[in-house]
């Protein structure tokens, strides 16, 4: 068996949320939400760095794990003059993304945070779930309706 | 006689200015843009990613631009340019149960949970060439239907419920990375999939179809093919938890084929696996094919002399990018080598021809 999940506390179950979004999104969008705010200094912890993450699969989607390939993740980290300290991971290599995920996260963990839901994470969680709504929707459309030609009696 | 070979520099920089040149093409034809490659050439951007061995579609099409379409070349710089990253770390394994999947087709149960989904396939084309795609024009708008919501499930759970298939056991083991060490046989499974993923197309497709004629017999049905994309997971060590660092298309194979059962095992079905980057789905079934004939020797079933049933012969042979080293370096300068093979030849004719003439000389004095 693979190592038992760790069980989170509620708002590590959020930030592990808000983190994933911030992965994920698209980088336009994320700049142009942040762009609107006003938005604090901060001090690196951690400059901009772009990695390699080494994917791994399963032997049969549900197996032992295998190193499939690697992928690209630009992380970083800062603090915030009043002290949050934020994290940004996101997929790629854009460092600007990076540095403002870790806003973001640092943000989330002040008394911005309702603020910031609703200006960033909100609008970037809508366009992830339109976006995988569409390619679902397209997906949907190609399945095959089988049907059987009846022969015979009864 | 040794010969010192300098010089070439300035041949070598004009030929380069050259490359780029000819790269461009006709300057009067628009240039590629790098996200043209991106959406218009995904299929080739898919392939550099998984041979390449890094999911990037944007460096991955970067790379098919500056190698003018040679996808050999493009995996070469991906690869080059991997060596440079440094390693963050590891993902969770990727759960592709839960995959949003754009297609999703079983050869062996019509009616799945889910449904044969075909998404964007070429099957059931013409393969006729479509010059409408010479012109430019309207593109036609892909119907919408109502979008499954719950993941959709492995078509071999189904089979594992019954026990007709080997089941594939999780476990938490460090699997082991090419990348990080080199390749030593024998390998084992894990070791065997990551050569596989980043191996040739051709050379693996090669190899399963090789399986399919008769050479390591093993007759696979594709149980499910899907595409779709995955979240990918990786704990952090800053927070103490895992967090989800982006998402990745892979195309998943699992085939089964018969197995007459051993001592130990009573008849059922075993599995081969395939899993590459992207929509890659001839690389993906082959990588099943051949990942099925090389478990025969742990399955306990024949193993012949085929090439494909040979770890050795397939895993030190399925990667592109050490066969093109080894191949294409023959045609650079070997001046000194040949200059010695030459010497030898000339030598061992000599010796011949002052034999033959020693022989006639004698059998005239005789």
């Amino acid at each position: 068996m693979g190592k038992p999940e760790a069980v989170l506390s509620p708002e590590q179950e959020v930030r592990k949320a808000w983190m994933g979004l911030l992965a994920k999104s698209e980088a336009a969008l994320l700049a142009e939400r942040l762009g609107a705010l006003d938005l604090p200094e901060f001090d690196w912890l951690r400059r901009p760095e772009v990695g390699g993450v080494m994917v791994r699969g399963r032997m049969g989607g549900t197996g032992a794990p295998f190193n499939l390939g690697e992928m690209t993740v630009t992380r970083c980290s800062l603090r915030l003059a009043t002290g949050e300290v934020g994290h940004g991971y996101v997929q790629g290599r854009d460092k600007r993304q990076a540095e403002q995920a870790a806003l973001v996260d640092a943000l989330m963990q002040g008394p911005r945070a309702d603020q910031l839901r609703d200006a960033v994470l909100a609008p970037l969680e809508t366009a992830q779930v339109a976006s995988r709504a569409a390619r679902a929707a397209k997906a949907a459309a190609t399945k095959v309706d089988f049907f059987t030609m009846v022969r015979g009696e009864d | 006689m040794y010969v010192a070979v300098k010089g070439g520099e300035r041949a070598i920089d004009n030929a380069h200015a050259w490359l780029a040149e000819e790269r461009r093409g006709d300057v009067t034809v628009a240039e590629l843009t790098v996200p043209q490659i991106r959406e218009q050439l995904a299929l080739a951007v898919n392939r550099v990613m998984t041979e390449g061995s890094l999911y990037d579609p944007d460096l991955a099409a970067l790379a098919i631009k500056q190698s003018r379409g040679d996808l050999i070349e493009a995996i070469f710089l991906i690869r080059a340019y991997r060596t440079t990253l440094p390693r963050i770390g590891h993902s969770h394994p990727v759960e592709t149960g839960k995959m949003a999947c754009d297609r999703r087709v079983s050869a062996t149960f019509k009616d799945v949970p889910g449904g044969q989904v075909l998404g964007p396939t070429f099957d059931y084309t013409h393969r006729l060439l479509d010059f409408k795609l010479m012109a430019e024009g309207e593109v036609p708008e892909a119907v919408e239907a109502d979008p499954r919501i719950e993941p959709t499930p492995h078509v071999t759970s189904f089979l594992n419920k019954e026990g007709l298939i080997q089941t594939e056991a999780e476990s938490g083991e460090t699997p082991p990375d090419l990348t990080r060490e080199p390749l030593e046989l024998p390998a084992n499974r894990a070791l065997r999939l990551q050569a596989l993923t980043r191996g040739d197309e051709g050379f693996i497709l090669s190899m399963a179809y090789s399986t399919q004629r008769g050479y390591g017999n093993s007759h696979a049905f594709v149980g499910e093919l899907r595409i779709g994309k995955v979240a990918v997971e990786m704990d952090i060590p800053e927070l103490g938890f895992a967090i989800e660092i982006g998402e990745v298309e892979l195309t998943e194979c699992e085939t089964v084929n018969k197995f007459a059962g051993s001592k130990v095992e009573p008849p059922q079905f075993t599995r081969g696996y395939g899993l590459t980057f992207g929509q890659t789905e001839r690389k993906a079934i082959s990588m099943a094919l051949v990942d099925r004939s090389l478990r025969s020797k742990e399955l306990g079933v024949e193993v012949s002399n085929s090439p494909a049933h040979d770890e050795e012969f397939v895993l030190y042979h399925c990667d592109n990018i050490q066969a093109t080293g080894f191949l294409e370096h023959i045609k650079l300068p070997h001046y000194v080598d040949f200059q010695s093979e030459m010497e030898l030849v000339r030598k061992m004719r000599a010796e011949i021809a002052s034999a033959s003439a020693e022989e006639r000389t004698k059998e005239a004095a005789e």
